[in-house]
């Protein structure tokens, strides 16, 4: 079974002339340990997929389910704590608190949470570990580089057990080093059994995703089908084996 | 090879004079793409050979006052080329360009959705370069290097079809423009 589901969403703001349908009867499914990545240009809907996938913002008409649960029959408590609980988003500008340390940073959704601080510490430092950056625990976002501070944003994302990763353009204003390492930070995720979500318009950045899906105009027009074995590039590299 | 498509896509329009398709092809390249003259004439009586376009059997052999028909062999030809993806171990942009190009042309063909048949073709090819890097890159320096050069030349088509896309979208919400050949064309010719 999948671990999100979107079925048959569609978003729309305002009403009659001023009216804009921003997604239009989109289905997506997103299984445990998968990396999707949503691809179209500025304006697509892909944001908004993003923010109803994590149930942050409701769908006009149609249905989100995470774990079984459809979220229009539950409690708006109920659909709270599921979020905290569940659901981890990175945003493009990383959206760090510039007062909370790094591991503060981390921690925060747990204590949100109501996890008593020391625990909520401990797991917090444990996703810093696991991306590499527990020796910045005690630094403040602007003593961080942007790649470091991307990499708090995704612990704060992955910290306790939470398994939807929703990630919008992650990379930002990162170069190509930095971005790379990102995905392969929530890539990392996805193998321990996170199920991820990553919008964005970079190719680079959608090629690391198991199945890419190309939005227009709030529309699923096209999604690609798994790749064959990638052994069959090297066969072709015409170029000597780069290998010698 | 793309000749024989283009004329394709320009008799896809209509029939068409052999000099007319001389000319359609030098404007609607914008000389991205220069070729002589016999090489249209050439190519035509081969499409004529291959019974993919018909001439009304008037006036000289092969010359440019003889009218030509695309046939519905040809037709197919023509689809099957367009949403074929071209050969990737040469770069493929600039037969990009003239699919592009050459999809404009095709009464019944919606360029954006030719764009997006090569967007995915590509993006699949990325991810398979992808998985190269993540299973064995870290581990061997020049096979990163190779396998990144490969995904940013493929992500520089990639964002050329992206601008192409949002450059038709927005040019179709617009007034009707007139026709680009000269301004194109002199700007192509700076470059080159």
């Amino acid at each position: 079974m999948s671990y999100l589901e979107l079925r048959r969403v569609s978003k729309s703001y305002g009403v009659g002339a001023t009216e804009v349908h921003a997604l239009a009867d989109v289905n997506l499914a997103v299984e445990r340990g998968s990396l999707v990545a949503v691809m179209g240009p500025s304006g697509s809907g892909k944001s908004t997929l993003l923010t109803i996938a994590g149930s942050l913002e409701e769908p006009t008409s149609g249905e989100v389910v995470i774990d079984g649960n459809a979220m229009s029959s539950m409690s708006r408590n109920d659909k709270a704590r599921l979020r905290r609980r569940t659901v981890g988003y990175v945003f493009q500008d990383f959206n760090l608190l510039a007062g909370l340390t790094a591991a503060e940073n981390a921690s925060l959704p747990l204590e949100l949470d109501g996890i008593s601080v020391k625990n909520a510490h401990l797991a917090g430092i444990a996703a810093l570990e696991e991306l590499g950056i527990a020796d910045r625990a005690t630094h403040y976002p602007d003593e961080l580089s942007g790649g470091e501070r991307q990499r708090v944003a995704i612990a704060r994302a992955i910290v306790g057990e939470r398994s939807l990763l929703l990630a919008d353009e992650p990379s930002g204003a990162l170069d190509s080093t930095n971005s790379e390492a990102v995905m392969r930070m929530i890539l990392a995720a996805c193998h321990r059994g996170v199920a991820a979500i990553v919008v964005t318009h970079d190719a680079q950045l959608a090629s690391w995703a198991d199945r890419v899906v190309f939005i227009r105009d709030g529309r699923i027009v096209d999604q690609t089908v798994p790749p064959p074995s990638p052994e069959s590039l090297v066969a072709d590299l015409s170029a000597p084996s780069p290998r010698l | 090879m793309s000749v024989r498509h283009a004329l394709l896509a320009f008799l896809s329009e209509a029939p068409k004079y052999g000099l007319q398709l001389r000319q359609e092809f030098e404007e609607s390249t914008g000389q991205v793409w220069p070729l002589n003259v016999g090489q249209v004439y050439t190519t035509l009586q081969r499409l004529e050979r291959d019974e993919l376009i018909e001439s009304d059997g008037r006036g000289e052999e092969t010359g440019p006052q003889k009218v030509f028909h695309i046939t519905e062999a040809g037709r197919k030809e023509l689809d099957t080329w367009l949403s074929t993806p071209p050969d990737t171990t040469e770069p493929p942009r600039d037969e990009l360009v003239i699919k592009v190009l050459a999809a404009l042309r095709v009464p019944g063909v919606s360029v954006h959705d030719v764009i997006q048949v090569h967007r995915r073709y590509l993006v699949e090819l990325m991810q398979q370069w992808t998985r190269l890097k993540e299973d064995e890159a870290e581990f061997d320096l020049t096979f990163a290097l190779v396998v990144d050069a490969e995904l940013f030349r493929l992500d520089s088509v990639v964002r050329w079809l992206d601008a192409a896309d949002g450059r038709l979208k927005r040019a179709a919400l617009e007034a009707p423009s007139p026709k680009p050949g000269p301004l194109i064309r002199r700007r192509l010719v700076v470059r080159r």
